[in-house]
């Protein structure tokens, strides 16, 4: 059973208020959601390895997967639209609010 | 000649014999989703302009005996988590309402340049988490068979376009069954790509390592042409391969040698595997049925049918969620009211901003998935849920590269039960979680699968599922050609 305490932090980490009503919701939710998640607890994995790609063996020159990080000009189009998208923005600026 | 039902092939030979302009097919479409969107819902936007102007393109072209691709004028929905370039894009989430794509996505770009045309942008679950579309942050899509009745998702929108012939064939996304299970609940064709098989350039992440892009079409041929047309490695997507085709595999029904084929083609030496972990209890027993008959019937025309074994197969729902709430939490991060979209302000900082700009813009089941997929990487549960999750999938992969030694293929169905009726499991989040029952271990081991209609449940439509080898998209749609109509 996971308590309201826990949801609260856990809805503060991703980022989501949640209203009183919400947090006693997803209270009786993620307690059933995460019970149900127990039930990999019955399964041996102590030598087996994780998988983080389902096919990674075939991805054959992973020297050409990874590049050297040199920064290349955007299409200055579509730049302008990147910034054009954001909700608050000064010149060619986005805008934020002060972090503290 | 009804424009509505025509094949990809079929519209391609009547352009060059100029039975109809390009034009025309368009305005046919046009015109149908004026008549039939209200009662079935399966657009977010509608593209008529841009569809006008590239159709007129594709007339000039055929008016002045230049080439045109197979593709060309072929009028496509798109899922509204695949970026068109300047097209709105909500991924059906008010976070996104009035976000514009700055760019083509990869799949999109590769049929821009084919001709094809778009008629817009279709509904789905919000950021394709859901099995029912009704998940969706605007409005729920119904089931063109049975309006009481969900399409399936998260591709409903797409799926219900092309089985009420609001468009000639669509695309949708794939992550444990998105395009699968609304195709078979809309009695259309969905083909899951193999992991890396299509470049996920341009489709917004929900689920990094599972998501694929692919076709729901009428016809396996669709299916395969727009397969062709969209698949490759990209370098904007490290993880996209180039196929290893096998090449021309076709499937012979003739008895006698053709030298054509090669052995493994011939439908005698087709070995086909059935899951035993797949035909469950309180699985529906009209779906069993017709599951079952449609695997008499390629074993009557001499395929070999044996039982086989998935013992990790109750393990796939929670291995599957744990793994696509994790790489959830960390995709939507990017959705802060900084950036794009929905931005609600009122403190005085800057986290003010993200609290309120997610707790407006998002819906229920995409906060959850995002609350309990930060909660299983967290700190001191990494171990237990995420990391476990990760482990457990490699037995669940290996189950089926066990399976693959003795089989060529498996079949089974795609879902438990035929379309339910709306609201039938919005109620309990988990009770829709086990939709995704047969079809999220295929995404788990990155395999391709497709949905083909086999038969009808009353109107509801019932699909079977092919399971192939990786990269063996051409098997298991030559396989899939068996149960069409005109064979």
């Amino acid at each position: 059973m996971i308590n309201k305490k826990q949801v609260n932090h856990i809805a503060e980490l991703a980022r989501i208020k949640l209203s009183e009503r919400e947090l006693k919701k997803f209270q009786k939710e993620f307690s059933a959601i995460l019970d149900f998640f127990g039930l990999l607890k019955e399964v041996n994995t102590s030598k087996i390895f994780p998988t983080f790609h389902p096919l990674e063996h075939y991805l054959e020159n992973k020297a050409e997967i990874i590049r050297e990080d040199i920064p290349e000009p955007e299409d200055p189009k579509v730049k302008e639209k990147l910034i054009e998208s954001a909700p608050s923005k000064k010149g060619k600026h986005i805008k934020v609010k002060a972090v503290f | 000649m009804d424009l509505n039902t025509l094949t990809i092939s079929k519209v391609h030979k009547g352009l060059l014999q100029k039975k109809f302009s390009a034009l025309e097919l368009v305005k046919a479409y046009l015109d149908r989703i004026n008549k039939d969107e209200k009662k079935i819902s399966a657009f977010l936007t509608i593209t008529k302009e841009l569809a006008i102007e590239e159709s007129k393109k594709i007339d000039d072209l055929i008016a002045k005996n230049k080439e045109i691709s197979i593709l060309a004028g072929i009028p496509l929905a798109i899922k509204d988590n695949i970026m068109v370039e300047s097209v709105r894009i909500t991924c059906a989430s008010k976070i996104l309402e009035d976000y514009k794509a700055p760019y083509d996505a990869t799949c999109i770009k590769k049929l821009k340049e084919l001709g094809a045309v778009i008629l817009g942008k279709t509904n789905l679950d919000e950021f394709a988490m859901g099995a029912s579309t009704e998940y969706s942050g605007f409005f729920p899509t119904k089931n063109p068979y049975d309006l009481g009745r969900v399409p399936g998702g998260s591709s409903g929108g797409s799926a219900a376009a092309v089985a009420a012939n609001l468009c000639l064939a669509s695309l949708g996304s794939d992550t444990g069954g998105s395009i699968r299970q609304p195709a078979s609940f809309c009695g259309v064709v969905g083909l899951k790509p193999t992991y890396g098989a299509v470049s996920r350039y341009g489709l917004v992440a929900f689920a990094s390592s599972l998501d694929q892009i692919g076709p729901i079409t009428k016809t396996v041929e669709d299916a395969k042409i727009i397969f062709e047309a969209i698949s490759g490695k990209d370098e904007m997507d490290s993880t996209s391969v180039e196929m290893p085709k096998i090449e021309n595999y076709k499937l012979s029904r003739l008895k006698v040698e053709d030298p054509r084929f090669k052995e493994s083609g011939k439908i005698e030496n087709l070995r086909i595997g059935v899951p035993r972990e797949y035909f469950v209890k309180g699985m529906d027993k009209e779906v069993e049925k017709i599951i079952k008959q449609s695997i008499k019937k390629i074993e009557a025309q001499g395929a070999k049918i044996e039982e086989i074994n998935l013992p990790h197969t109750k393990y796939v729902i929670p291995t599957y969620y744990l793994v696509a709430m994790s790489e959830a939490s960390a995709n939507l991060a990017r959705y802060d009211g900084i950036k794009y979209g929905l931005s609600k302000s009122g403190g005085k900082d800057l986290l003010s901003v993200y609290l309120k700009s997610r707790a407006e813009g998002f819906g229920n089941e995409v906060k959850r998935r995002i609350m309990l997929g930060t909660y299983v990487l967290s700190a001191g549960y990494y171990d237990a849920y995420y990391l476990k999750a990760q482990k457990v999938r490699t037995l669940i992969k290996q189950d089926f590269d066990k399976v693959f030694e003795k089989v060529d293929v498996i079949f089974s169905p795609v879902s438990p039960f035929p379309a339910f009726k709306l609201g039938e499991k919005t109620v309990d989040p988990l009770s829709m979680y086990l939709t995704d029952i047969f079809t999220a271990s295929i995404n788990l081991a990155g395999l391709p699968a497709v949905s083909i209609p086999v038969g009808w449940v009353g109107k509801l439509p019932v699909g079977l599922q092919i399971i192939g080898k990786p990269f063996e998209e051409n098997r298991i749609l030559e396989i899939g050609k068996t149960y069409e109509k005109n064979e």
